[in-house]
């Protein structure tokens, strides 16, 4: 337990849902990390105010990302997390464990480290929370052997992430899964050796659910979508009908593309119309697939507010077939890279870079042509540059 | 340091997942005809081979100790063969190609405190972050708000009754990591307090030009203070964003009397029916009250109850507030609209009312 009485985190281990309180007692009689956090997390409720100093800067040889330092301020008091170092651990896609490798994780981190997980952190890595700096090699060294490597952190290519696509998913357009391993593995020295101006991160998703929002957490979305026509089961379409779905309010009025015609007996699509939103797919599962022709759309530039307001990811590549080993796509990103990382500024992600120079400019310098798919509508203001050669200006 | 040893393995990345693949996945890997939602927690998936595969989603603090690991893992190999995953929204699932274990795990998963949910129209895991457990820019706790809300709210996680989906995240600052700035409603960490600057420490531990860099207001220059080269904030232009902290660590400005929480509306990552939408502001501060936080968690239940009521039916959030605009939307949730609703950041003017599309409430 907790070395002073936590009265305000004992209230926490109340009610239905489960407590991370109770998570950190677990491990409070077997490491002093988590007896120490316990003291220390009290003293923030008390006061309301965090405990860890800012930053610090730790990690393993040979790369120059992965582990996120953090010091806490009271050391004297909470000896136990004066160290309290952070180990993110690239997950395997979709976050598919055996039994086994579960407890391969659990016997290296109790050896190395507070015993403390989070399953998972945002980006998608398994993330071993808790450890001093010397606990970081002999750590890393066991995970290697176990065929486990770290994770992205700073300014890298940050650990890709997918949604379960193929291996469980009837909508999935392309393999998530394959894809991701394969960026991950390609681009191995992107992720672990920091040469970017700013962090940037790729996630993977089957259809445009995106059920890994990919459209708000990545600087690449890779959104699945079909572009023939919506597969139809008449058969069970009229099961649905007959259950009880109301196909005319449920599925043809929320259509955005208006395309759904449901006359009683048959139900019609025009696909030329359809907006590939996935919503009457999503309602009758059993009648409607997407198309047969599959691929996936790419977006770019998605980002969290600092410094010039959240982006979400546009479309940069309307429609483009997913086949192994993706060359053309692992093009498109060192394309991408070489730009952005020449004419980047500190701490700009590639989605302020593209406000800042221009999307018609960074599209030259990448070599798309503008496609008007790329936007919502074209400009309103006049402020047109053009780039017309002397030789036509001296012609005045 | 230690030593670097001599034999170093690395950019191996991943182990490759088919590894850990159940057999009855690897059969039908991108060939799934359809799914049902047979109870909440359950999902049916069947193959074209005709195989079926249970998967059983229960409740995760995403916090978790090795110990409750190595219990999934128990509980994996008495039921699921072996086999698990975690969701994006970090909770934890089983994979069972058994019918008749899918009742006994659920039965023992309830019995330990977690509870089985988080499919269809409920209201899945929270989204959220370090909070005060383990970051130093952390206007908030992510783990305790998120205890308090999800017990007010896991009847919504243990059925499917609500209109449509709803998405909950919490981040303890504006770096907003996760899902704020994309989810129905949101939990923001919020400052109120522009940086207290140690003047002495400056020079020693940032480098001014990237901190004067690091604003997006523009309030903050070099200058010479008491004899040292340091930095200076207009206050009237700081809004307390915290990025010049994040980049020099002589601007601290965590503060426990102004510190607070924001709460946001109306985000989605879907494209179904509607395009992707950011969250909106919906209440510029309420108070960190630890342990409970009751201003947050009463907040955010009023928030679910009155889209639960008023909604249509696959009506999110946002889309919902979109159809009954947002003057209804705040004299429904007895929200006060302030100042502080109203953008003033760069393309301010494109959130304006530019119409007489206003409806007037005369009763």
């Amino acid at each position: 337990m907790a070395k002073v009485p936590t009265p305000k985190l004992d209230e926490l281990e109340k009610g239905p849902w489960p407590s991370f309180v109770t998570e950190i007692k677990k491990r409070a009689d077997k490491h002093a990390a988590c007896s120490d956090l316990l003291g220390i997390l009290e003293r923030s409720y008390n006061e309301k105010i965090g405990h860890w100093k800012h930053g610090g800067i730790v990690g393993v040889f040979g790369y120059g990302g992965g582990v996120i330092g953090r010091y806490c301020d009271l050391p004297e008091d909470f000896p136990g997390v004066a160290h309290f170092h952070t180990m993110r651990v690239n997950m395997p896609a979709a976050w598919f464990y055996t039994s086994e490798a579960i407890r391969t994780l659990c016997d290296i981190w109790e050896k190395h480290g507070s015993g403390l997980t989070n399953m998972h952190g945002s980006t998608g890595d398994i993330i071993f929370l808790g450890c001093r700096t010397e606990d970081l090699e002999p750590c890393f060294a066991e995970l290697a052997e176990a065929g486990f490597d770290l994770g992205g952190s700073g300014s890298d290519l940050r650990t890709p992430s997918c949604c379960c696509g193929m291996a469980r998913c009837e909508w999935a357009c392309y393999d998530t899964m394959g894809f991701c391993y394969e960026m991950t593995q390609h681009f191995q020295d992107e992720l672990h050796r920091p040469a970017f101006p700013y962090k940037f991160k790729i996630k993977a998703a089957g259809c445009p659910n995106d059920c890994v929002a990919s459209i708000a957490r990545a600087d690449l979305s890779v959104i699945g979508n079909w572009r023939d026509n919506i597969q139809i089961d008449a058969a069970e379409v009229t099961n649905y009908a007959k259950a009880g779905l109301d196909i005319a309010a449920d599925v043809v009025n929320n259509c955005p593309g208006q395309c759904i015609r449901w006359d009683g007996k048959t139900l019609t699509i025009k696909d030329e119309d359809c907006k590939h939103c996935m919503h009457c797919i999503n309602v009758m599962p059993k009648a409607l697939r997407p198309g047969k022709e599959r691929g996936a759309t790419l977006l770019l530039g998605s980002k969290a507010p600092i410094m010039e307001g959240a982006l979400l990811s546009s479309v940069l590549v309307p429609f483009i077939e997913m086949e192994e080993p993706y060359d053309d796509i692992k093009e498109l990103i060192e394309a991408i890279w070489e730009v952005w990382c020449e004419d980047g500024k500190n701490r700009e992600r590639v989605g302020e870079f593209i406000q800042r120079v221009g999307m018609g400019n960074f599209l030259e310098a990448i070599g798309l042509e503008p496609d008007p798919n790329m936007v919502a509508h074209p400009r309103e203001n006049p402020y047109v540059f053009y780039n017309l050669n002397e030789e036509e200006e001296s012609d005045e | 340091m230690a030593e670097a040893p001599a034999k170093r393995i690395t950019d191996i990345g991943p182990p490759h997942h088919k590894k850990f693949l159940p057999p009855v996945i690897l059969n039908n890997y991108g060939k799934w005809k359809y799914h049902e939602i047979p109870r909440p927690g359950v999902l049916l998936h069947v193959g074209e081979t005709g195989d079926k595969l249970w998967s059983v989603r229960a409740a995760s603090p995403r916090l978790i100790a090795i110990d409750t690991l190595r219990w999934y893992a128990d509980l994996a190999d008495k039921y699921a063969g072996g086999h698990l995953r975690f969701t994006s929204r970090n909770n934890v699932e089983f994979l069972v190609t058994e019918e008749k274990n899918v009742d006994p795990l659920i039965a023992e998963l309830t019995a330990a405190g977690y509870p089985v949910g988080g499919t269809g129209n409920a209201i899945s895991n929270i989204v959220h972050t370090q909070g005060w457990v383990h970051c130093h820019s952390a206007a908030t706790d992510a783990s305790g708000i998120v205890k308090c809300v999800m017990d007010e709210l896991t009847p919504y996680f243990t059925s499917m009754k609500l209109p449509g989906k709803l998405r909950i995240a919490l981040a303890c600052c504006l770096n907003m990591c996760g899902a704020v700035h994309c989810s129905d409603i949101a939990i923001l960490g919020i400052h109120r307090h522009a940086p207290a600057i140690k003047h002495d420490q400056v020079k020693k531990v940032c480098e001014i030009p990237s901190v004067v860099a690091a604003c997006p207001t523009a309030a903050i220059r070099p200058a010479t203070v008491e004899g040292n080269a340091s930095v200076e904030v207009i206050e009237e232009n700081c809004m307390y964003c915290a990025n010049c902290y994040t980049v020099c660590p002589a601007m601290p400005l965590n503060d426990p009397d102004t510190d607070g929480v924001s709460i946001w509306v109306g985000g989605k990552v879907s494209n179904a029916r509607t395009e992707p939408r950011f969250s909106k502001l919906a209440i510029p501060f309420l108070p960190n009250n630890p342990p409970r936080w009751p201003e947050v968690t009463e907040v955010v239940k009023k928030l679910v109850e009155l889209w639960a009521a008023d909604a249509r039916k696959y009506e999110r959030m946002g889309d919902w507030i979109e159809r009954i605009g947002w003057p209804r939307f705040f004299k429904l949730a007895g929200i006060e609209f302030q100042k502080q609703h109203i953008d003033d950041f760069k393309h301010a003017g494109l959130t304006f009312k530019r119409s007489t599309h206003i409806r007037f409430d005369k009763a």
